[in-house]
């Protein structure tokens, strides 16, 4: 119990700020061949760095036990990373760092790893408590893993062709909304919401009818299985062929991409329900239809969930694919393909930023409309411990 | 932490030189989201070389938790035990037990024989004497001849017989068995009471069995330790004398009816103080 | 039903199997492909007629629009004759083979399913033995399967160009980015699919974090690991095939398809789209028989 335990991440933070001291903090302008900046003209980044020497000495001592010392050291991290920043832009250090910048970069890594370690490992009874920690660390996995990015870009220089910081896309993100969301509509409410209605909803008609055939069932089942491992987005070329450059092209290859999955999914959510209750409707003689809406829809609700998830995902690539192949000049497929040409790398990756938050929200919504409709499965009942 | 145990271990260790189980005082409180839960409290037992100690008591009542702080699979949150004069971590660090869970929990992917042989290979042994201690082992529960074949192609029994072998393979002189045939039927039930008996007669093994079978308990026993629910709790300790080699007709005994009306008793007394 | 007293035929037992019930259907298919080649070629070929000022009967139509050059929906009997010229006919070496561009695209699949498959391996392995791996990168690991990855496509394959990096690899990185994700998910969840009881098992003989990753989880994931296999080497192809189109049609199934749309080469499009169907049926009938193959081996009941 006495034996001293040093905790080794604020160690390393501690030694690597130390060091970011001494070391040179930027390299020599090509130019005018003196350094680009010293720690001392910078009193902000100065202060962060002696906080973290202290802090981390402090931590290395004491040890972090409680979420409170792991906020402390978050926060100590936070006010670094905001001095990073700051140096890499107002001081002229951005395509300049030197090894003095990499390694308090180090040190921050040390207490942000070991910040969130903390309250990774936080363990409360109270649901409000712990769901809030489990939001927290992802959340600040996320931030520190934009401001890694935004760091090695800017202070190595990195083109923007090749690769722009997040704050670079994030401007475009916002100085560009109307394009962005005339491309949302194009795209999203014009395409993808028609061919994922028209495709979930025409298989799982289908799926009704195919199940009152095991002859059909048989003999679809199998096909629909494979068709699922198949590159159907393959199909777009045709689809641009015979219905036009505009949405309806699109919404064509998402009905292609969404039809077989619902098909399939329903179809065994049909047959999920169980012998024994099958055969209690069948002991209050209810009939087919009776049967289908009291028992056998209700057991299929999770696997057609299942396949409205799936779909989700696969509406949106397709929609963003077929557009690769064609399309009138609106569109975030097109967005992408011509501003990549254009060498506009900020707009493509504020592009995917938007395909990605559309995508997940529209996930999103799925899984809620399911948590709310078929909340009685198990998956989502509350676990105890 | 270390030198508490350490100090606890020396004054238990005089306490009685053959005990191979001694818990003192023990209880274990479970923290949840609706208050805590007193899964043991108070609990006193001592188990000797060569006991057959049956844990006795409806759901609850937190015989398998006792079972699982001997193998150190659960923590006491207060009290002193130890094993063979060690920390039950140790014990375990040790590979001083044998434990067979209420379902076989054999790997489906191993061979019958490939599952005995699993603890040894935990532990380093070499090749031929695995296999060497896996014959034996699985001659002892009866099923030689079913090295070869895969979990799933053994009965319910078999599958379970051959669990305990796997726990005997390496020879541990503490048995540790959670309802090891509760899932079986009456009748399997009885011949594998019959075999375990039999084994335990020949090996000297200490066992502590937990049941929820009146019956199976003395039946099987020397000691019956009845418990009760909220808080789970020791209430009755019941010694018997019957002969280490018995058959199943000792059921039909004065002697056997008398102490199962004892084990009933005391079961219905701890019912109902909480109803 | 009379003379059955051998047992049912093989007709009837085929029938109230799999086997006869997807061959009806897929020859149903089939009919139906040529009725609608048929119906969506006829108004081209009868404009054709007028402007010719040709009569013309019904069985002429039929035939016409079953062999027409760039027909809207070429006939099976068409595409199978492009496939058999492309695949059989020609010499592999030569840019117009169908394997020259199959092997083009299979190898950038392969490479990236390798590494992916790899990768989606150990970051599994981290997220189930680090407490702080899960709760940080596991959250995000879930939610980017709902963002269309495949948009960063073009931007990856123009990116690594303009730094040097062509051919087998930028397609690779692709693919390798679409298929680790589901071998971590489906990863994470086998590693952790060993019930409690054999996990306090592996305790009892106090096994280490080692022997009981080796001893019990990884041969416990061994099915979902084959399940997200067949996952992601359909998805690679698809990535294989997407990072085709944006360098503008050079090889490759990807660079088929895009070729055959600028100019309208139906025949050649559907001739490309069945070849990548065949391999990815290919790909995953292969994982399906290794699946069987090592689960046989692990005495998983037939």
């Amino acid at each position: 119990m006495n034996q001293m335990k040093l905790d080794k991440f604020c160690l390393v933070g501690a030694i690597a700020a130390l060091l970011a001291l001494i070391f040179p903090l930027a390299g020599v302008d090509l130019d005018t061949g003196k350094q680009v900046a010293f720690v001392g003209d910078i009193p902000g980044l100065a202060i962060a760095m002696a906080l973290c020497v202290i802090a981390g000495a402090a931590f290395t001592w004491i040890g972090v036990r409680s979420v409170l010392s792991g906020t402390v050291l978050l926060a100590v991290a936070v006010f670094g990373c905001w001095q990073a920043v700051s140096t890499l832009y107002d001081h002229g250090v951005a395509g300049y760092a030197g090894t003095g910048f990499w390694l308090f970069i180090i040190s921050l890594w040390a207490f942000v790893w070991r910040g969130i370690d903390v309250i990774a490992n936080y363990r409360s009874l109270e649901t409000a408590k712990q769901q809030t920690a489990n939001v927290i660390v992802p959340v600040a996995f996320g931030m520190w893993l934009l401001f890694v990015w935004e760091v090695l870009v800017a202070g190595f220089g990195v083109p923007q062709v090749l690769l722009p910081p997040p704050s670079m896309i994030g401007v475009r993100f916002v100085t560009s909304t109307d394009v962005m969301a005339a491309d949302f509509y194009q795209t999203f409410v014009k395409a993808v919401l028609s061919g994922y209605v028209l495709g979930c909803g025409s298989a799982f008609v289908m799926a009704i009818a195919v199940d009152r055939v095991p002859f059909l069932k048989r003999g679809l089942l199998p096909l629909g299985n494979m068709v699922s491992a198949l590159p159907i987005i393959g199909v777009a070329p045709i689809m641009v062929m015979w219905f036009g450059f505009d949405w309806q092209s699109k919404a064509a290859v998402i009905v292609i991409m969404t039809f077989f999955p619902m098909l399939v999914n329903t179809v065994t959510g049909l047959n999920a329900a169980g012998k024994l209750e099958r055969d209690l409707m069948a002991t209050y003689a209810s009939g087919y239809w009776s049967t289908l809406f009291r028992l056998r829809l209700p057991a299929a609700m999770p696997f057609v969930f299942n396949a409205l998830k799936i779909n989700s995902t696969l509406a949106l690539i397709g929609a963003i694919v077929a557009e690769f192949f064609g399309t009138p000049i609106v569109g975030m497929g097109f967005r992408i393909s011509t501003e990549v040409g254009r060498m506009n790398i900020d707009m493509v990756w504020a592009e995917i930023a938007l395909a990605a938050l559309a995508g997940t929200a529209f996930y999103g919504a799925v899984a809620y409309i399911e948590r709310k409709a078929t909340s009685w499965h198990p998956s989502f009942r509350v676990r105890r411990h | 932490m270390t030198l508490k145990e350490v100090v606890n271990n020396v004054a238990s260790m005089p306490a009685s030189k053959d005990a191979v189980v001694d818990i003192k005082n023990l209880s274990l409180t479970f923290q949840t989201a609706d208050g805590p839960v007193y899964a043991l409290s108070d609990v006193d037992l001592t188990i000797n070389e060569g006991d057959f100690v049956s844990f006795i008591g409806p759901s609850g009542c937190g015989k398998t938790t006792l079972l699982r702080v001997i193998a150190d699979l659960e923590r006491a949150t207060g009290g002193d035990i130890s094993i063979n004069g060690v920390s039950p971590e140790q014990a375990r660090e040790n590979r001083a037990y044998g434990y067979v869970f209420q379902a076989p929990a054999l790997l489906p992917w191993r061979s019958i024989e490939r599952n005995v042989t699993l603890p040894l290979e935990i532990m380093e042994i070499s090749k031929e004497e695995r296999i060497k201690r896996a014959h034996d082992a699985l001659k002892l529960v009866e099923l030689n001849g079913f090295e070869k074949k895969f979990p799933w192609q053994l009965s319910g029994g078999m599958q379970q017989r051959a669990s305990i072998a796997r726990a005997l393979s390496f020879d541990a002189d503490l048995l540790l068995m959670d309802e090891p045939f509760g899932a079986l039927d009456e009748i399997v039930r009885d011949h594998l009471n019959e075999q375990l008996l039999k084994l335990w007669a020949r090996t000297n093994k200490t066992v502590a069995f937990v049941t929820h079978s009146i019956p199976e308990a003395v039946y099987l026993s020397t000691k019956i330790v009845v418990m009760s629910p909220r808080p789970g709790r020791i209430i009755d300790v019941i010694e018997t004398d019957f002969p280490r080699d018995r058959s199943l007709d000792i059921r039909e005994t004065p002697e056997f009816l008398e102490i199962a009306h004892r084990v009933r008793e005391g079961l219905r007394a701890g019912h109902s103080n909480d109803e | 039903m009379t003379g059955s007293l051998a047992g049912p035929s093989i007709w009837s037992r085929m029938m109230s199997g799999q086997t006869g019930p997807v061959c009806v259907v897929l020859i149903a298919l089939f009919a139906l492909w040529y009725v609608g080649a048929i119906f969506m070629n006829a108004p081209t070929q009868i404009d054709k007629y007028t402007r010719a000022d040709q009569t013309w009967t019904t069985s002429q139509l039929i035939e016409d629009t079953l062999a027409q050059e760039r027909p809207i929906l070429p006939a099976p009997h068409q595409v199978a004759e492009e496939m058999y010229k492309t695949i059989f006919a020609t010499k592999i070496t030569s840019k117009r083979s169908l394997v020259y561009h199959s092997w083009v695209t299979l190898s950038s699949t392969l490479l990236g399913f390798g590494i992916g498959t790899i990768l989606g391996i150990v970051l599994a392995v981290g997220i189930v033995h680090v407490m702080t791996l899960e709760k940080s990168l596991m959250p995000w690991v879930i939610s980017s399967q709902t963002i269309p990855i495949l948009a960063i496509a073009p931007m990856i394959i123009v990116v690594l160009g303009a730094i040097g990096i062509k051919g087998v690899v930028p397609k690779a990185v692709i693919s390798t980015y679409l298929c680790f994700f589901p071998v971590t998910i489906s990863m994470v969840k086998g590693l952790r699919s060993p019930q409690v009881i054999q996990l306090d098992l592996m305790r009892t003989y106090n096994a280490s974090k080692w022997q009981t990753f080796w001893q019990l989880r990884l041969p416990s994931a061994m099915p979902y690991l084959f399940a997200s296999l067949k996952v992601a080497i359909a998805i690679s192809l698809v990535g294989a095939i997407v990072g085709e189109l944006p360098t503008g049609a050079q090889a490759g199934l990807g660079a088929r398809l895009l070729a055959g749309s600028y100019y309208g080469q139906t025949i050649q499009i559907w001739s490309a789209l069945l070849t990548a169907a065949f391999v990815a049926a290919m790909m995953v009938v292969i994982v399906g028989w290794l699946e069987r193959r090592v689960l046989a081996r692990m005495g998983v009941k037939p």
